[in-house]
């Protein structure tokens, strides 16, 4: 699996199938037992302590439901990451959060707090956090999920147009394909931690391999199966009987 | 047949609590040293460890102190009722003193605290890790360790000190309005033998540091359960009960330990 420089790259697949640990194999928050992941040319498996922290500080992370700090404000949120690791007056402080609040259209929301925001709105502050300190690498964990259509589609744009707008490279993590299929550049389809198929939107979109059918359109079954393996149906209820 | 295996499942069962008993106990000495090696980061912030302190020790202030002097009350009615049996009635104020300074100050301070200051600390960081904000803080290169961890056990080893020996002004203020007010012991004799009768070395040292052994176990109590808890709405209830329950029972066990010695310390025993 590559991820080119400057792209949007989408990871899909259905529950459980190992997606949100690419994104932990990549962030060095689990270690690879077998296999690499290499970060610009870095192996995130041996890096030290302390090389990892140099290398995180260069990357943000959307979480699923936005893991903001909720004993902060939006603001204090998102000029978290800059205070931490820079030296920087408050007046320059203020004015990038501002600026990556703008970005995200709530800079009117600055003073809430995050029990204030709907769902969508956290999504967009966290996504805010997440670019605070310029990173060359967003990773997104479901950043669609449980939100309604018009904050999907301002999420879905705002990955997008940040992406291209500072030159980062984007991972999406989702389940959601029909989102996707409008934003990404390329598309990685995974069930039970394996590649199954791959392709820009336009050929997921003509794509005859019945994994991707099946996602693509929504099927209950097929070659991810309704049922969860059991005993033949007729045995089991024979069973009870006796 | 299935008696030896009952038997055998039964032993297994012991085995496997023991086991996990010790490794947990292994996990959280280990988790005390990473916590004491954060700590010089942790002092940068100083804010950080004054809010905790503001969160563990100004805001249990109402509790200890309204506890603290009912306490003292009541000593000082039982007390008078049963030195007043063998003329001794005077004693009150030694009596009071010496209980609230060696014992029921740290003691009862401690567990107020354990279930006011304690459980909150853990729910919190217990919830952190529930919604992600811990992994979060981990993606942001910021060790919640040193951000969120350390402050909140520092906060808490500094309070307890400070809330036990507030808790005995009261509990002493609640006897002399029993003692002296209500029931009439002489007030210069109340005072007098109080003075007299409580040293600063041993008495009120031993208090000292038995509330600070006390802080230091229930605030590293409070902060592992909520950094080990099962990161669902379950796992945190679990981890706030074991920190209340745990808690408890360390400030009485240690009580007993830290007793033998100071008063073999002493030469009295």
């Amino acid at each position: 699996m590559a991820i080119p420089r400057g792209k949007v790259v989408a990871i899909m697949g259905g529950s459980g199938s190992g997606k949100t640990t690419i994104l932990r194999l990549i962030g060095g928050q689990l270690r690879a037992r077998d296999g690499k992941v290499l970060v610009q040319g870095q192996s995130v498996r041996d890096l030290s302590r302390e090389e990892l922290f140099a290398m995180r500080r260069r990357i943000g992370m959307l979480f699923q439901f936005g893991a903001l700090f909720t004993d902060m404000t939006v603001f204090e949120n998102v000029a978290f990451p800059i205070r931490e690791h820079t030296d920087l007056d408050e007046a320059l402080i203020r004015d990038l959060v501002l600026m990556k609040l703008h970005a995200v259209g709530l800079r009117g929301a600055a003073q809430f707090h995050p029990a204030e925001l709907s769902g969508g709105m956290a999504r967009r502050v966290a996504l805010a956090r997440a670019i605070a300190l310029d990173p060359m690498l967003v990773m997104y964990d479901e950043p669609f999920a449980g939100l309604d259509p018009i904050s999907l589609g301002i999420v879905g744009q705002l990955i997008r147009r940040l992406n291209d707008a500072l030159g980062i490279t984007s991972v999406v993590v989702t389940h959601d394909v029909y989102e996707s299929l409008k934003i990404v550049d390329y598309l990685y389809f995974v069930s039970e931690g394996r590649i199954i198929s791959q392709g820009t939107p336009q050929e997921v979109r003509q794509s005859t391999d019945p994994f991707v059918r099946q996602f693509v359109d929504g099927q209950p079954d097929g070659p991810v199966p309704f049922h969860y393996p059991a005993k033949p149906y007729a045995e089991e209820l024979a069973a009870r009987v006796a | 047949m299935s008696h030896s295996n009952s038997l055998s499942r039964g032993m297994r069962r012991i085995g496997a609590g023991t086991i996990r008993a010790i490794s947990r106990t292994g996990f959280m000495f280990r988790f005390f040293l990473a916590v004491l090696l954060k700590t010089p980061s942790a002092l940068h912030r100083l804010q950080l460890t004054a809010r905790e302190i503001y969160f563990a020790g100004v805001l249990s202030l109402v509790v200890i102190m309204v506890s603290g002097l009912f306490v003292g009350m009541v000593l000082g009615l039982q007390g008078y009722d049963s030195l007043n049996k063998y003329g001794a009635g005077d004693s009150l104020g030694i009596f009071v003193g010496l209980s609230l300074v060696r014992e029921l100050g740290p003691v009862v301070a401690g567990l107020l605290f354990a279930s006011r200051a304690g459980s909150a600390v853990t729910a919190e960081i217990g919830l952190m890790k529930t919604t992600e904000q811990l992994s979060a803080m981990e993606m942001m290169a910021v060790d919640p360790l040193a951000r969120i961890v350390a402050p909140r056990f520092w906060g808490g080893v500094i309070s307890m000190p400070l809330l036990a020996a507030l808790f005995s002004v009261m509990g002493v203020f609640g006897a002399y309005l029993v003692g002296v007010r209500l029931i009439g012991v002489d007030n210069g004799t109340f005072w007098g033998n109080m003075q007299a009768g409580i040293d600063f070395w041993p008495d009120i040292t031993n208090g000292i540091i038995k509330s600070v052994v006390f802080g230091i176990a229930v605030s590293l109590i409070a902060v592992f359960e909520g950094y080990d808890a099962d990161p669902t709405a379950e796992g945190v209830s679990a981890a706030t009960t074991r920190t209340v329950v745990g808690g408890s029972l360390a400030i009485l066990a240690l009580d007993f330990v830290l007793t033998v010695f100071m008063f073999r310390g002493l030469g009295n025993v």
